[in-house]
């Protein structure tokens, strides 16, 4: 339920670093505790971000939620097939269901996430 | 203060829920499911099929003896004296300005015995109430010992013949009768939360877990799911049916929130008469109205409504349909922007998106 290969936040974000880049989603435990997925807001393309800014929001049937940057930098793509597909973040949260690219400000950033095994000892402590 | 995990009440059907995988929350004071395997899901099971709810939480109260009439007129804008034994009527507990003590059903038991069903955050409050000024009937709190299981769509009916020899086609909408349910004594009610056809099922709270899972095999293979408030908020919004603390509440008269037809003028007085008879003379100055979203967004609770820049009311409900795919939602509007087919807008997260008022309910069954 948790790739190896990604950094997680305590605000339940993962990060895949792909060169300078970052892709953003949400994790499985996310998408678990909001249930159906029926809008995303998301960023326009070049607003830049710091890390811990909220950039967008997801919204399920019943719930508002903020997203976060796990890292800062610029927006360098969004996934607008989420527009019309908002369940794409339920169904594939990993794949599909990503979120945003940013082109990264400061990598070094990447340091303050937490890797799986810290991220399911997260979840855990938080009761999950 | 928040209230505790621990100190949640729970109906008998709790360890059903966990065991079913639900997602339990905090509602009113209960511990109860929010969803099972989707909120979508069980919304469109209930339209096309039908699904089952635990609200052992709401609460029931008994009026009885030769002052339980005169009781409920007081206490009531709905005319009680109209019910035949059997017959049910949707009403409010008024407060002396005409707004909402709370909403509830009314059933006519037997000559001199009413049963009024109530929302479960409000029953303190409403029993107090009740005993204050319903002087004359006895007034019994069954809350603690009723169990309430409803179960609504299209398929309701067949699936709970199965359990039953009552000949459930026979009770109307808004009717009930006594009968067994799966071996148990229960009060059988044909009416409902959802829009749809179906039934809600009271019985001693010690034996619903037996009828829980006598339903839920019964109705598997006719597409029984069991559903969560999530989706009973969702369907309920469809049919604009009001939800106490959302869209109804003591700020609010019964005649702004669109309920005139539970105001009963000639049936003598009753709490709130006077300031709704003085309302209804004046006009009222807002209403209660159903909007869809014609931008792109989902409006929520407390979103204002605006036309131009002008603030014109706030959203009280608000949801993506499942069943419409749109995005719906009610709210109060200043009456001279409340007329169907106005262009308002909904502020979320400070941006105008487009909405337009719409004819209600967003959804009816076809009969």
């Amino acid at each position: 339920m948790y790739p190896a290969d990604l950094k997680y936040s305590k605000e339940h974000e993962w990060v895949k670093v792909e060169g300078a880049r970052a892709r953003i989603g949400l994790t499985h435990h996310a998408q678990h505790a909001l249930g159906d997925v029926v809008f995303v807001e998301m960023p326009k393309v070049g607003r830049a971000l710091k890390a811990m800014e909220a950039f967008g929001v997801v919204e399920s049937v019943k719930a508002v939620s903020d997203i976060y940057a796990p890292v800062g930098g610029a927006v360098a793509e969004v996934n607008a097939a989420l527009e019309s597909s908002p369940e794409l973040i339920n169904k594939d949260c990993y794949g599909a269901g990503w979120i945003i690219t940013v082109e990264m400000a400061n990598p070094a950033e990447l340091d303050a996430l937490m890797d799986v095994k810290a991220y399911e000892t997260f979840l855990a402590s938080e009761g999950h | 203060m928040t209230l505790s995990e621990t100190s949640l009440k729970q109906t008998p059907l709790n360890a059903a829920h966990r065991a079913l995988g639900a997602k339990m929350v905090p509602f009113g004071g209960w511990d109860m499911p929010v969803q099972y395997r989707g909120i979508l899901e069980e919304h469109r099971a209930v339209r096309s099929r039908a699904g089952l709810f635990d609200v052992c939480h709401m609460g029931e109260v008994e009026f009885r003896g030769a002052g339980a009439l005169p009781a409920l007129q007081r206490l009531t804008s709905n005319d009680v004296s109209k019910l035949q034994i059997g017959q049910i009527q949707y009403s409010a507990l008024t407060t002396e300005a005409g707004t909402f003590v709370d909403d509830l059903t009314v059933y006519r038991l037997a000559e001199d015995r009413y049963l009024t069903t109530l929302n479960a955050s409000n029953v303190e409050k409403d029993v107090r109430w009740m005993r204050e000024h319903g002087k004359g009937a006895e007034i019994v709190d069954l809350s603690g010992e009723t169990g309430l299981v409803a179960i609504q769509g299209p398929r309701a009916l067949e699936i709970l013949q199965k359990l039953t020899p009552v000949n459930l086609a026979a009770i109307p909408n808004f009717w009930c009768t006594r009968g067994t349910a799966a071996g148990e004594e229960a009060l059988l009610s044909r009416t409902g939360y959802t829009g749809e056809d179906g039934f809600e099922i009271y019985l001693p709270l010690h034996r619903v877990a037996g009828l829980w899972s006598a339903l839920l095999e019964a109705g598997a293979p006719l597409g029984l799911v069991p559903c969560g408030l999530g989706a009973r908020d969702t369907l309920r919004l469809e049919a604009k049916m009001a939800l106490y603390g959302n869209d109804i509440d003591d700020r609010h008269t019964v005649l702004e929130a669109d309920l005139g037809w539970i105001v009963k003028w000639q049936k003598g007085d009753f709490i709130g008469r006077e300031a709704l008879a003085r309302q209804k003379a004046e006009g009222i100055r807002r209403k209660l109205v159903g909007f869809e979203m014609v931008g792109r967004g989902i409006a929520r609770p407390h979103y204002p409504i605006v036309v131009g820049v002008e603030r014109v009311g706030e959203v009280t409900s608000g949801a993506p349909s499942p069943w419409l795919n749109k995005n719906i939602g009610l709210g109060y509007v200043a009456i001279e922007h409340a007329a169907v087919g106005r262009e308002i807008a909904i502020l979320i997260r400070d941006q105008p998106v487009a909405a337009r008022i719409v004819q209600t309910p967003f959804y009816k069954r076809a009969r």
